[in-house]
């Protein structure tokens, strides 16, 4: 589903991405671990046509980043760490914005906004102002407004940042109805218990991929037990190759 | 363009100004507010001025002379002096703009037509004022002594002022400073709408969808185009019947024409609202760029046959200096497109091209 080939971007002298290779295959929850400016939000930007790549190649659905955008726009949902909704508008707005900048058809709009309100359980909420929602409910909100044109992609940019545990792992459980539907996912974190429930990752680091696998392959791979480990033992590799 | 992807666009962003109640009153009540001070303040008329007499000579003919600045609408004599000292007094502490002083010598020498003078002493620290109180002075001493020379009163001037009968300033005013309102308002309303969607992390948001930066920029300013309207709607009503500028034009050229400025000025806050990386600094670039030409360079006061060449050439792309000509020659000359066509295709453009820039400058900070 996602398709990508020795992907650079670079902002100057810095490479934030640098040349990445991975494919995603439909259905799969994807996941990209690294620390803070490791380049996986500069990643899902390239991918969603948010950023132009440098230089490499990447396809997404079967179009080509880059020379088809709109048709990518129409492929994907996004969502990212900022939980992007209006505050001032109420939440039922929210949606019949994003449903229609979406382009969601007229005879269909109804029933996708009751599925949103149900999946991110604020059926009673729907006229409040979005500002007041709490953390969790917005963020479930904010997954809803990327989905309600029920795209075969989704991208998460650290859709967990900020939430408390419990409301993270109903989110998770989204995320897994999502992937039984057969959408493919993309999600980045700083996670560590997120990570496992990830069907493969991608470690990334300082702009490169330094590991790829599923969490038992790499885990099996480096001989411990948790996916710290194997993050502290893979950057601390990394870390002396580059030294 | 998606027609349905605009409207939800247009939609929300109506919405935001909505549930903005602060920020809506003062859009509203921000062109009421300048109306009423500029109209009451900025009045550039000339009468009543404050007057004081010196009168040495106390005779039949002195009185004569006085008696016709006394008679006069333009000035005020507000004091009579019995000395230098009082006069300056009086012209020290601002009460009078002009003093009239009489030579002692000034009916004998008339009587004996000898040549003879009458000193008008003049504050010139308001400028403009002091060099029209003076034509109005010169005006009178001269008719005063035409009538002595021959018997027979002279030729008489018999002047007819076109347009704005009366000659009130306020006529004049109110329609240039509507023009200027609308530029500053106007632009000062869109220029954060799209920097705080940088700020909030929405316009990512909005360029990760199908929605397209010509979406965004139409829907923006089919929202803000309403509330202009209202603006508009508020501002030419007060003037026809707050402040009596007769309305002598077209009711629908002037809706067109006011309808073509705004989107041009709306625009142009856009273009600033996507260049700028803050709202702080849209803001200020948005005040900046609308107060200074909108209240210098668009003829509104300041006459742009008195500038200097450079600064009229400048004048050319300030699309206030156009609305201001049209607004006052449909209000108080009441012409329509026979005479006006040429600004209103400039103002045409100015939308046409501004809308456009915004529009590339939005497409432009995706990559």
């Amino acid at each position: 589903m996602v398709a990508v080939e020795n992907l650079v971007k670079r902002f100057g002298d810095f490479a934030a991405v640098d040349n990445v290779t991975f494919d995603v295959k439909p259905g799969e929850i994807f996941g990209f671990l690294g620390p803070n400016g490791a380049g996986k939000s500069t990643t899902i930007r390239i991918l969603c046509g948010l950023l132009a790549p440098t230089s490499g190649r990447a396809v997404v659905g079967n179009f080509e980043v880059g020379r088809q955008s709109e048709q990518i726009k129409q492929t994907i949902g996004y969502m990212s760490q900022k939980f992007s909704l209006y505050d001032d508008l109420k939440v039922e707005e929210n949606i019949d914005f994003f449903a229609g900048i979406y382009g969601v058809p007229k005879e269909r709009r109804a029933e996708r906004k009751e599925y949103v309100l149900k999946m991110a359980g604020i059926l009673e909420k729907r006229g409040e102002l979005t500002g007041m929602l709490a953390g969790g409910w917005k963020q479930r909100l904010a997954l809803g407004c990327a989905i309600l044109h029920q795209p075969p992609i989704l991208f998460l940019d650290e859709p967990t940042s900020g939430v408390d545990p419990i409301a993270r792992r109903g989110f998770w459980d989204l995320i897994y109805e999502l992937s039984d539907a057969g959408n493919t996912i993309m999600v980045t974190t700083h996670y560590m218990e997120e990570a496992e429930y990830c069907h493969r990752l991608a470690l990334m680091y300082r702009g490169k991929l330094v590991a790829l696998g599923t969490p038992k392959e790499l885990k099996r791979e480096m001989d411990v037990k948790t996916m710290e480990e194997v993050f502290i033992q893979k950057i601390e590799e990394e870390e002396a190759r580059l030294a | 363009m998606n027609y349905r992807r605009t409207k939800a666009m247009a939609r929300k962003e109506f919405l935001h100004i909505v549930r903005d109640p602060r920020s809506l009153a003062m859009a509203l009540a921000v062109p009421m507010m300048m109306l009423l001070l500029f109209s009451y303040a900025l009045s550039l008329d000339v009468d009543r001025i404050p007057t004081i007499v010196y009168d040495q000579d106390g005779s039949p003919q002195s009185r004569d002379v006085t008696a016709r600045f006394t008679g006069s609408r333009y000035f005020n004599v507000i004091a009579l002096a019995r000395g230098y000292k009082e006069v300056e007094r009086a012209i020290d502490q601002g009460e009078c703009i002009v003093a009239i002083v009489f030579p002692s010598d000034f009916s004998n020498r008339l009587r004996a037509s000898k040549p003879t003078s009458v000193q008008i002493l003049l504050d010139g620290t308001d400028s403009n004022t002091a060099s029209i109180a003076m034509a109005y002075a010169e005006s009178i001493i001269g008719g005063y002594s035409m009538e002595l020379v021959h018997r027979t009163p002279p030729v008489e001037a018999r002047i007819r002022v076109w347009y704005n009968t009366d000659l009130k300033s306020r006529n004049f005013i109110i329609p240039g400073l509507v023009a200027v309102i609308l530029m500053i308002i106007a632009s000062l309303l869109t220029s954060l709408t799209i920097a705080r969607e940088w700020e909030n992390g929405t316009m990512e948001q909005l360029l990760s969808t199908p929605l397209r930066p010509v979406e965004i920029v139409t829907g923006k300013l089919a929202a803000f185009f309403i509330l202009g309207v209202a603006d508009s709607i508020i501002s030419i009503v007060s003037a026809v019947f707050v402040f009596d500028v007769p309305l002598r034009g077209n009711i629908v050229f002037l809706g067109v024409t006011t309808g073509i400025f705004l989107v041009g000025v709306l625009s142009w806050g856009l273009l600033i609202s996507s260049v700028a990386k803050t709202q702080l600094m849209a803001y200020q670039m948005g005040l900046l760029s609308s107060f200074l030409p909108g209240f210098l360079l668009s003829g509104f006061i300041y006459s742009i046959d008195n500038m200097p060449v450079v600064i009229q050439v400048i004048t050319h792309i300030v699309p206030a200096r156009y609305f201001v000509t049209m607004l006052k020659a449909i209000f108080l000359k009441g012409v329509g497109l026979e005479v006006l066509w040429g600004e209103l295709l400039f103002l045409l453009a100015y939308a046409a091209i501004v809308a456009t820039l915004a529009t590339r400058t939005l497409k432009k900070k995706v990559a």
